[in-house]
């Protein structure tokens, strides 16, 4: 933090920085591996169903990058915002909506989220607060801000979590909501996933600043980098910005340093980077293979890992069948939800 | 010879202001850069600083007065050696205003004045009026303040944002005394970032609050357009009508005068392109108060499009409590049968100066005011179209892809045969607006060219 006013708020959390975040409980390890699996399995799924023309149009997997989401929602209470770009399979899983109504609103069908009129970049849930799914890369930056605006002036404590890619940090917009938000101290966790590529571009060709947690600087918001691959650490940082937040004292800026597996879309053949590169991240980083790896060795049986495969696997495949025989909507749709 | 101190024009639509004060009094000693009086105009109280260096000879207009005209000569200065004798010898006022200031003389022709009768005069009765309500006469900027502030003290989840609408009180003074009612939590003045805060604002709706966004002109609203179309428009659908926004922007739209082609242009056509999209262009007073408490009622977003030209024009207001027009019907303003003209907003200025030009002639012209561009109310044109078998449109927006096109299919494709003469369109000139007194007039739509188009569309 260059800001002298945030200067003690800096160094304190600094020392979070290094060594190891803070011990799950079990239960807590349980539920990060269900919720990340479960987003995993429901990508490659999503993946296979694109493949066999089940799916249309773009398709963003989000495989890679599960602790990111599954962390931060660990720190969540019931009521705050959660809205991100168009890579947002796995940030719906997270918030509790169903993988049904996801999957069969990628498929395009009745049942989806958006009765099949969004596809796989434009879900909403209202009861889960999750407000999209957008398109319009950057754009969610302003909207979240906006969420974060509403509880500010509903007094409601409420968070917005407001995600964003390593892409996204370089629009404009973003620049101009960090203003507005530290102007008005408003409630807002901007998550700003470095996943290291925008589609092709790699961070270190696109972008001039590439510590993305100093990008608030000139606005005093201040920021962290963090392992984004453990999910310890996104959620021991997203309970310290939830709490900045929650304390009145405005934004709070994320950087989480992870990686995704797949092409930015399903048709990218991700030329910009090495097999091995991928590998190594796979075989050395792997948000959910830590989490498995600690278990095991904390004595959890292979048994009881399996079974909560096997519960994963379940609800993956009876999201695929449902998405693959839910009829599409009928043509009256068309006309509907254009006004209200 | 005496030095003449004029009225000056201290914006770019200001025709006549108040002389609140005089700060220095006759045989006082002026330097060059003091202030001698004090200005109101309807938007600001301004300082008139002295150019010239001498002594105030003679105040030509007393403190107090109302209304004093642009370029009229407010007071001479003597310089040294002069007395108040040689204030005779001082050219005429009139000539003086003339020679030296051409533009603002040529600016006074171009829009209906300030203080020009209302032109519900000649309408028919409003439908949405009860007979006999009384009628209060208040400027369009009033109106919409009004609006506002009604709506504010209805409903709570009713706030305004954008640049100076709180301490400055209003770029054009449309918020006037909002922030001293309501506060700096529902009247926010906005850092200058136009995309960022209707992001913010759309954001906001989406919750459920209701945001009054406000762009200085809609010219602005370009850098947001993004977030009005992408985000507030397409949410509902895309949620499948989980998630919509109900949300007002609202600001001029289209040309002022003499600010040139980054500062005049009409949005009209773009945003009723957009389904999704509520867009109203109100010209009356009373409309404008309430079609804009209807658009904040609306829960779909609404772009009300208002015009700097209109704001200082006064109109008859009814005195209800709650005084709302539905958005989507259109309003025959003044009856006719051989000729349907068809406008909104600031075009009603030539439409209606036109249908009085006419009348001289013997056309009686039907002058339909559609109010709002989407929903349009197609069976009100239609009908009248049917009557009259012909039709002429009027927008100050360019004619290629715009609403007068629009207006034009519609007739073709429900009032074919009824039809004597094809529909014609007077429209804006299909060039960026123009910076010169004269050019800008003639990029503009005139009542001359309306009258041309209309006795075409007459065969007459």
């Amino acid at each position: 933090m260059a800001a002298p006013k945030k200067a003690a708020a800096s160094a304190e959390h600094d020392k979070t920085n290094g060594g190891s975040p803070p011990e799950f409980t079990r239960e807590q390890e349980l539920k990060a591996l269900r919720d990340m699996l479960l987003i995993r399995r429901f990508e490659e799924k999503a993946g296979q169903l694109y493949g066999m023309g089940a799916i249309g149009g773009f398709c963003h997997l989000y495989i890679g990058q599960e602790a990111v989401v599954v962390g931060m929602q660990m720190a969540l209470k019931e009521g705050d915002q959660v809205i991100t770009g168009y890579r947002d399979h796995g940030h719906m899983l997270a918030t509790g909506m169903e993988a049904n109504g996801v999957m069969a609103e990628l498929t395009g069908r009745r049942g989806g989220y958006s009765r099949g009129k969004g596809g796989s970049m434009h879900m909403f849930s209202k009861e889960k607060h999750f407000y999209g799914g957008h398109g319009i890369v950057g754009a969610q930056v302003s909207l979240g801000t906006g969420l974060a605006f509403a509880n500010n002036y509903r007094s409601n404590g409420n968070v917005s979590v407001t995600y964003f890619g390593d892409g996204a940090a370089n629009q404009g917009q973003v620049y101009e909501s960090f203003n507005m938000a530290e102007l008005w101290k408003l409630p807002v966790i901007y998550v700003i996933e470095n996943n290291r590529y925008a589609m092709g571009t790699s961070v270190s060709r696109a972008s001039a600043q590439q510590d993305f947690s100093k990008r608030g600087v000139s606005f005093n918001i201040p920021g962290k980098q963090v392992d984004g691959m453990d999910v310890r650490a996104v959620k021991a940082a997203a309970d310290e910005a939830t709490a900045w937040c929650r304390a009145g004292k405005g934004p709070f800026i994320l950087e989480m340093q992870t990686y995704r597996y797949r092409g930015h879309s399903m048709s990218d053949p991700a030329k910009y980077r090495t097999r091995e590169e991928v590998e190594k991240v796979r075989h050395d980083q792997d948000p959910i293979e830590q989490v498995r790896n600690r278990l095991l060795a904390a004595k959890v049986s292979e048994a009881d890992l399996k079974a909560i495969d096997a519960e994963v696997r379940d609800i993956v495949n009876a999201s695929a069948d449902f998405a693959q025989h839910d009829p599409e909507p009928d043509a009256a749709e068309l006309w509907t939800d254009v006004y209200r | 010879m005496p030095i003449q101190v004029l009225m000056p024009a201290l914006s770019p639509t200001m025709e006549k202001g108040n002389l609140a004060k005089w700060l220095k009094k006759e045989g006082e000693t002026i330097k060059s850069g003091d202030v001698i009086a004090e200005i109101e105009t309807d938007k600001a109280t301004m300082e008139v600083e002295a150019t010239d260096e001498g002594t105030l000879g003679k105040i030509l207009i007393p403190e107090g007065t109302a209304d004093v005209a642009v370029n009229t000569p407010i007071a001479t200065i003597l310089a040294d050696g002069e007395s108040a004798a040689d204030l005779a010898k001082a050219p005429a006022p009139a000539a003086k205003a003339a020679e030296s200031a051409p533009p603002a003389a040529a600016k006074a022709e171009a829009p209906a004045p300030k203080a020009a009768p209302a032109p519900q005069a000649v309408a028919e009765p409003d439908p949405e009026v009860p007979a006999g309500t009384e009628m209060i006469t208040q400027t369009i900027r009033e109106a919409l303040r009004d609006a506002m502030a009604e709506e504010m003290r209805r409903d709570p989840d009713v706030f305004v944002m954008g640049e100076e609408v709180a301490e400055y009180q209003g770029a054009y003074k449309v918020t006037q005394g909002l922030l001293q009612e309501f506060g700096a939590r529902r009247v926010i003045d906005t850092p200058i970032t136009e995309h960022g805060f209707a992001g913010v604002g759309v954001g906001a709706a989406m919750t459920g609050l209701k945001p009054i966004v406000e762009f200085m002109t809609f010219n602005f609203a370009m850098q947001a357009i993004d977030q009005i179309i992408n985000s507030a428009a397409k949410t509902l659908y895309m949620s499948g009508g989980q998630m919509g926004c109900s949300i007002v922007f609202r600001g001029p739209n289209g040309a002022a005068a003499r600010v040139a082609a980054q500062h005049s242009q009409d949005y009209s056509a773009w945003y009723s392109n957009v389904p999704g999209l509520k867009v109203i262009a109100p010209y009356s007073a009373a409309d404008y108060k309430g079609l804009l408490k209807a658009a904040i009622r609306d829960p779909n977003p609404v772009i009300f499009l208002e015009n700097e030209m209109l704001y200082g024009h006064t109109g008859e207001v009814p005195k209800l409590d709650d005084f709302v027009i539905p958005i989507g019907k259109a309003r025959i303003v003044r009856p006719g049968s051989h000729v349907s003209i068809i406008s909104w907003s600031n075009g009603m200025t030539y439409a209606l100066k036109a249908a009085d030009e006419l009348a001289k002639d013997g056309i009686e012209a039907e002058v339909i005011d559609v109010r709002t561009l989407r929903p349009m109310d197609t069976e009100t044109i239609i009908n009248s179209v049917k009557k009259t078998g012909r039709a002429v449109t009027v927008e100050e927006g360019w004619a290629q892809s715009g609403v007068g096109a629009e207006i034009a299919a519609r007739i073709m494709e429900n009032a074919f045969d009824y039809l004597d003469a094809p529909v014609a369109r007077v429209s804006g000139k299909d060039v960026p607006m123009p910076y010169a007194a004269n050019l800008e007039k003639l990029a503009l739509p005139s009542a001359a060219e309306v009258v041309e188009a209309a006795k075409a569309v007459c065969y007459r």
